[in-house]
């Protein structure tokens, strides 16, 4: 008989040697660089094309990703419903997203296709039209899509926390509204284009088990555009925070949960106390086995779910945690998480948690790089925010040997109170 | 090609086995062959209730999630109308902690007082944050219940109503247990940087010495083909006005359902589709508009919905999809238009075996259907769809006397 109450033998997933593959590099004629990994065993690939020409580079709300957006809406000769059906065909996805800093144009396909795919991505990023009939049907679905998401409590608590923290004149803090879309012209989408793609900063990304000929394919038909020939000036943005700490907002008369979500400024990767943070935070609400989640849902039962995060952010960021609890508990989910912030600011963390959290960490870098749409999503990360490859393994010391003395250190500097922004939307 | 070894253990599980060396991980995938169809009507809710339970601890191990993530792995589950699956991913080098883990809650659960009432309140949390707390958010429940009259998919995941899960008793915990959680209801899948050696080994060391169980003979009320149309209004506190419209289709393994699984794709896989270049694009009067089924077991249900613009009044919206419809069956689809979701189907395919946790899943799901080769095969079977059968089910289908049509009304249009 096997005796089930011992557990197995494990290699300690601080033991692993986690090596991130190196990418290769090439540069486009025009001086466009392109980091790629060629890995896997699939004929796939994925190829990322990002342009700086996010949010935080258009005149108006809304413009940036509108103009994203309708990068697959028509060139000279093509119609909108032309470039759909020819992606379609075979097979591929060809989708645009907008963020902050970036915009992106990407595409997943079988290898065998990239070659009729290619010209039509450069068609899209050269010759965009912007037709005023396609412009005003997107406006509409933007539109109707806004009514439906105001309606939820998480969608109007994600918007305001952010507004609080950065203030809704700066990018991250932007609240768009239907008067922005109502407000959005053609020549201003064309001038976007004009400037960010057209003439625009890019870098791209590209993954896969890729072709032999895979330079030569992107430096034929994105080699010779007018790219990075510009400088493309980030605009200075002032984070404008409130004053006023704590909100308390009924949006829906009939709610029966009510979306929390208290941040606080925290500063970008660059800073010295990130990577430590980054564990001190998987502790506090950064996964399942997390105090937050472990004390507010297996414990109480007030949350299908609980979670703290660092954003996303290139310039600046902020410290989140985010649930949706029963109407009735709210106020005792927030006291909750003030009472977890307390113990981890006057109590050390204690070696047995301290150490699964540190194997916990490792295993999910090590799942996370499996694959090479994975291994290019890392680099992806590290090479926007002005890092390089001393940022991962910098990181993976950081998991390993942080003491406890420090994360108590950082909890008495950021897991403060006051300084938490606190929302509470029914 | 997938490659894959199959083998059986005395007391009925099957394992699979799936070597990738390309990868440090393993992940371990057990299926078991219970959804919400097998639930008491008057119990419903209860097998995803249960998904939630396997975590509260096993007759050996007090919880689960703990030597998991020691280990460096990571775990999740769903439940669905058919099945319910849990998978980890951890380092291939450790992955005699997930055989640990995960047999020991075959061989028996805690059965905590304590993890059912949090667990109780967890989920009901989860339906108000998917169900009630969202625009829309009721709109499965009402149409399940007008779409199927006697199968049980005639109800949610989730349950049928808030009190099944708030009443829900350890006996009948246990009871739901002891049913349907045994090994010759179950399927092991391995893959990853293992060998099927010592997958085979590991398997009988944990999982061999469990008790067969009873198998769980499935014998659910078949739904009565429908023979007129059915209607239902409702008026709730939403921006806007919407349509779903829902016909009964084939099951899983029927020829059928990959024509119509097609068809599907025509109407609406993207933004080339038919629905959403006409509808949206060309006649103004969604702002969405999609075509999709789920891929149940047994019969499903294939649905149409959108959202209607503002102004535009619920008849008009209603004849134009069926106009739509009124083409496909009268001229059917061109071989290029053919070609196109063969092509896509053939590439999703492709992505989906990209990851070794997609690719157990895949393995683990095909096999309870009976065959893990439709992993390999499934590919032919939509190729082998041809315009005629396009044009034909399309006839079958598209019959309003098929149809269940729910129009939602916003109070505040």
């Amino acid at each position: 008989m096997i005796n089930r109450t011992l557990a197995p033998e494990i290699k300690d997933a601080t033991e692993f040697n986690l090596q991130l593959k190196p990418y290769e590099k090439f540069t486009l004629d025009n001086g466009v660089e392109v980091y790629a990994i060629n890995a896997g065993a699939q004929d796939v690939l994925q190829l990322e094309m990002i342009f700086y020409a996010g949010n935080s580079y258009e005149p108006a709300n809304a413009i940036a990703a509108v103009t994203n957006h309708m990068l697959k809406n028509g060139t000279s000769t093509k119609t909108a419903f032309q470039i759909n059906e020819h992606f379609e065909y075979y097979g591929s996805h060809c989708n645009r997203s907008c963020s902050n800093e970036i915009a992106s144009v990407s595409l997943h396909t079988l290898n065998k296709h990239l070659n009729v795919l290619l010209p039509v991505m450069k068609e899209m990023i050269t010759d965009s039209i912007f037709p005023e009939d396609e412009l005003a049907t997107y406006k509409q679905i933007c539109k109707q899509k806004l009514s439906v998401s105001l309606q939820k409590c998480d969608f109007v608590a994600n918007r305001l926390i952010d507004a609080y923290v950065f203030g809704s004149d700066h990018p991250y803090g932007k609240v768009i509204t239907a008067a922005d879309y109502d407000a959005i012209t053609t020549d201003q989408l064309k001038q976007h284009f004009n400037k960010y793609y057209l003439n625009g900063k890019c870098v791209m990304f590209v993954a896969g088990l890729l072709p032999k000929d895979i330079f030569q394919q992107l430096n034929k038909n994105f080699g010779s555009l007018s790219l990075n020939k510009q400088q493309i000036i980030l605009p200075a943005h002032q984070i404008l925070p409130a004053i006023e700490k704590k909100y308390r907002i009924q949006n829906d008369a009939n709610g029966v949960q009510g979306a929390i979500r208290m941040a606080r400024p925290f500063p970008t990767r660059h800073h010295p106390d990130y990577m430590k943070t980054m564990v001190l935070n998987a502790v506090f609400g950064g996964f399942f086995g997390s105090r937050l989640m472990s004390n507010i849902r297996e414990e109480k039962g007030y949350t299908y779910g609980i979670h703290s995060y660092i954003q996303n952010h290139i310039q600046d960021s902020a410290w989140l945690i985010s649930t949706e609890a029963g109407k009735d508990v709210c106020e005792a989910t927030v006291e909750e998480v003030y009472k977890e912030m307390e113990l981890l600011r006057e109590e050390l963390i204690d070696e047995e948690e301290l150490s699964l959290v540190r194997n916990y960490l490792i295993g999910s870098i090590l799942g996370d790089l499996d694959g090479p749409f994975h291994i290019i999503g890392r680099w992806k990360n590290i090479v926007l925010n002005n890092l390089d490859e001393k940022y991962f393994y910098d990181s993976i010391t950081a998991i390993k040997t942080v003491s406890a003395e420090e994360l108590q250190a950082l909890s008495e500097k950021y897991l403060k109170a006051e300084d938490f922004y606190e929302l509470i939307v029914i | 090609m997938i490659q894959y070894e199959k083998f059986t253990l005395a007391n009925g599980l099957r394992v699979l086995v799936h070597e990738d060396k390309s990868t440090p991980m393993a992940v371990l995938d057990v299926i078991y062959d219970v959804g919400a169809r097998d639930e008491n009507p008057n119990k419903t809710g209860f097998a995803h209730l249960f998904e939630h339970l396997m975590f509260g601890g096993s007759v050996n191990v007090p919880v689960y999630d703990e030597p998991l993530q020691i280990a460096g792995g990571e775990n999740n589950a769903y439940t669905s109308n058919d099945l319910t699956n849990y998978y980890c991913q951890l380092p291939a080098e450790n992955i005699e902690t997930a055989f640990w883990l995960e047999s020991d809650r075959m061989l028996s659960l805690a059965f905590s007082e304590k993890s059912l009432e949090v667990q109780r309140k967890v989920v009901s949390e989860e339906f108000k944050e998917h169900y009630i707390n969202k625009p829309y958010g009721d709109v499965w429940h009402k149409m399940r219940k007008l779409a199927y009259t006697k199968h049980p998919y005639k109800w949610m995941t989730i349950g049928e109503e808030l009190s099944h899960v708030e009443n829900a008793t350890l006996q009948d915990v246990k009871d739901f247990f002891f049913e349907h959680y045994t090994p010759s209801n179950a399927i092991l899948v391995v893959a990853g940087n293992v060998t099927i050696a010592e997958v085979k080994m590991l398997a009988e060391k944990w999982f061999g010495p469990i008790p067969a169980g009873n198998k769980y003979k499935r014998d659910l009320p078949q739904e009565p083909k429908q023979t007129e149309a059915r209607k239902l209004e409702v008026r709730a506190n939403v921006p806007l006005d919407a349509i779903y419209k829902c016909w009964h289709i084939y099951p899983r393994l029927d020829q059928r359902y990959y024509v119509v699984d097609l068809i599907t794709e025509i109407l609406s896989g993207g933004g080339s589709s038919r629905l959403f270049q006409s509808l949206v694009k060309e006649k103004k009067l969604f702002s969405n508009v999609e075509c999709y089924h789920v891929g149940s077991t047994d019969a499903g249900l294939l649905t149409i919905e959108g959202k209607l613009l503002k102004g535009v009044s619920m008849a008009d919206a209603e004849t134009a999809i069926n106009e739509e419809i009124k083409k496909l069956q009268a001229e059917g689809v061109t071989e290029k238009e053919l070609e196109k979701v063969k092509n896509k189907t053939e590439s999703t395919m492709a992505f989906n075996d990209m990851s070794i946790t997609e690719r157990a899943d895949s393995l683990a799901v095909y096999e309870l259907l009976g065959d893990a080769n439709l992993i390999n095969t499934e590919l032919g079977k939509y190729q082998a769809v041809t315009t005629t059968d396009i044009i034909t089910e399309s006839r079958v289908i598209f019959d309003e006397k098929n149809c269940s049509t729910l129009y939602y009304y916003s109070n505040n249009a």
